[in-house]
């Protein structure tokens, strides 16, 4: 594990986040499903497109724990196969809204003046238009695709990370350590990365895992319309989209994958809280 | 001014002019300002809240916020290469190795999120091939010398008391041994006995690195501790300039008086009302079109009101902004 510096910052946050009990709650649930995730093909009984013509739509029984789907497909075995997506999808997508926000943001607020405006503008525009209809654009024009999904969900929350990161660095800029390190002869991008950047972590990591949960959410109502992952690979939207004319007679093809997103998403905004609250410096006990 | 000192000035100052536009109109916050400073002395810069000190240091530095402050004239010279004239890159690397700086306020100017060892060793490898252990090394020398125990090193700015934080300051301004030090009010944030124990550090390693010091205040007991010449400032220039002994003996401007006077005696009568110069400082905005100080000056004449007098040596190495410099009245601080 880290070795810890002496008391940290690192340090301080995690003994404030262990304090808080659905934090802790949501970290084990992350944990399950990251496990879940890597060892997939291990875990899961079936596989995600092993068919049985034999066992069409059957409810949970003690051969398929979470039953089978109209082709006959196990349950269990598509949901931990979709966990992979959902999570790559959540991370990925996220460091691409966090890096190119981020780094939007952070030049903006920087240097400010017409570069600011030029740059924060053009986010306004984004966020004029709804997101949804943006990333059904993107998608639709890159493709449908795992990876292609991904830049689609990134790319909507660029504005809401690159406004988080302006707003950030332009309570820092003030700073007298900030006119200190220029008086000591740092450059710009060195007084960005080291100075500026890391006093403005709280509030992006806190935004970062509560945008896992939307992306995630994101990219299954893509997939519900038919726009991210293709059949036969199993994602939790496009498994949720697939049931739905089977609501009446099978309804748990619907309830277990609705199951999974929002767990998966309630911990993750358990974490987010959690964070929030941890990194809060005017919380000091 | 030069009459003064034959050697160069390792500061030399001309017709610094700053503004800064605002929207209320354009502030003049420096106006025609001339001093030198010479190699291991130190100068005392005295004046008001608001008179131009510190933009006068920033200013040095070359690091005045643009837009919207502004430098409009003068030059700058620093070992007689004009700073203003020197290209980014060039301004990087004096500043923090040859010209450093405290500030004001230790709660604010150490970064919170690096521990107060590698604050020093950023500076140091800002601007020496030292890297590594050896820059570690260097650190916790820094750290000694302004009387910081190692085992502290490894601690946040959040772990040390103001004093210790000040110390700090002291010892990152001074890791790259710089020929200036620009001290800006670095004991307005303390109390007083840390005060004195800051002031009798930076007397001290001073006279070990024999560095010039700069130093920004507006109290004059700070300036009759360390500082060897004094310069009174008001309303963005200079009002009366002189070695230290000969402007507490005998300050000419009726400014430098008032604030003699203003200061508090042990002897003054119990339950008495404090001196106090009437007025307020004219806004910078909008300055009077005579000598600055007129508006407020008990002696101010005509002539006063309509053309600023400028700087005249009255005395050997005393440069008085007056045209009715007041003789035989003596300040009892030196």
């Amino acid at each position: 594990m880290f070795r810890l510096h002496n008391n940290s910052m690192l340090k301080y946050t995690l003994i404030r986040l262990k304090r808080n009990y659905l934090a802790v709650v949501g970290f084990i649930i992350l944990f399950f499903l990251i496990i879940t995730a890597i060892f997939a093909d291990k875990l899961a009984p079936y596989g995600y497109a092993e068919q049985n013509y034999m066992m069409i739509r059957q409810p949970p029984s003690s051969t398929h724990m979470l039953g089978t789907d109209e082709f006959g497909r196990d349950v269990l075995s598509r949901l931990i196969f979709g966990s992979r997506v959902s999570l790559q999808v959540g991370l990925i997508a996220v460091s691409i809204s966090l890096i190119a926000g981020g780094a939007i943001g952070a030049v903006a607020g920087y240097f400010g003046g017409r570069t600011e405006n030029l740059l924060m503008r053009v986010m306004d525009v984004q966020l004029a238009i709804p997101t949804i209809l943006l990333a059904i654009v993107i998608s639709s024009a890159l493709g449908p695709g795992l990876f292609n999904l991904m830049i689609a969900v990134g790319i909507t929350s660029i504005p809401r990370f690159a406004r988080l990161m302006r707003a950030a660095v332009l309570s820092v800029k003030g700073m007298e350590f900030i006119e200190a390190a220029r008086a000591m002869g740092a450059s710009h991008f060195r007084i960005i990365m080291l100075y500026i950047l890391p006093n403005c972590m709280a509030p992006l990591i806190v935004q970062s895992t509560l945008s896992v949960a939307n992306a995630i959410l994101f990219a299954a109502t893509l997939s519900f319309l038919g726009l991210g992952i293709q059949p036969p690979y199993p994602e939790w939207g496009g498994m949720l989209s697939a049931a739905r004319p089977y609501l009446r007679n099978s309804a748990y093809l619907s309830i277990f994958p609705g199951l999974a997103i929002m767990i998966t998403i309630v911990a993750l905004n358990c974490i987010g809280d959690g964070l929030r609250d941890a990194l809060d410096p005017k919380q000091k006990r | 001014m030069k009459s003064l000192h034959r050697e160069i000035p390792l500061l030399d100052i001309r017709n610094l002019s700053v503004r800064f536009n605002t929207d209320s109109g354009v502030v003049h916050a420096v106006n025609n300002l001339n001093f030198s400073l010479r190699k291991g002395k130190s100068l005392g810069l005295v004046g008001e809240t608001g008179a131009g000190k510190t933009t006068t240091a920033l200013a040095t530095l070359q690091l005045i916020p643009n837009p919207p402050g502004e430098i409009t004239s003068g030059e700058i010279l620093f070992n007689g290469q004009d700073i203003r004239k020197m290209t980014e890159a060039e301004k990087r690397l004096v500043r923090g190795n040859r010209i450093s700086m405290i500030f004001q306020d230790p709660m604010t100017s150490l970064n919170p999120i690096m521990t107060v060892e590698e604050q020093i060793v950023e500076m140091i490898a800002l601007h020496s091939p030292m890297k590594g252990s050896r820059a570690k090394k260097r650190a916790l020398e820094m750290l000694d010398l302004v009387g910081i125990r190692p085992e502290r090193a490894g601690e946040y700015p959040h772990q040390f008391s103001g004093g210790m934080r000040q110390r700090v300051g002291i010892a990152i301004a001074l890791a790259c041994e710089p020929a200036l030090l620009i001290a800006d009010e670095p004991t307005t944030a303390l109390d007083v006995t840390i005060q004195a124990q800051v002031l009798e550090l930076i007397k001290e390693i001073q006279k070990i690195l024999h560095t010039s010091l700069l130093l920004i205040t507006h109290d004059l007991g700070v300036v009759a501790e360390i500082c060897d010449e004094v310069a009174i400032m008001y309303a963005g220039s200079l009002v009366e300039y002189a070695d230290l002994r000969t402007l507490y003996r005998k300050p000419m401007h009726p400014y430098t008086q008032g604030l003699f006077n203003a200061v508090p005696k042990l002897d003054s009568e119990p339950g008495g009302r404090l001196a106090v110069i009437s007025g307020l400082m004219p806004d910078p905005v909008d300055l009077p079109a005579g000598c600055t100080f007129s508006p407020r000056c008990p002696y101010a004449g005509e002539v006063c009101l309509e053309k600023p007098c400028g700087m005249k040596e009255y005395e050997t190495g005393h440069f008085v902004d007056c045209y009715f410099p007041l003789r035989n009245k003596g300040g009892d601080l030196g």
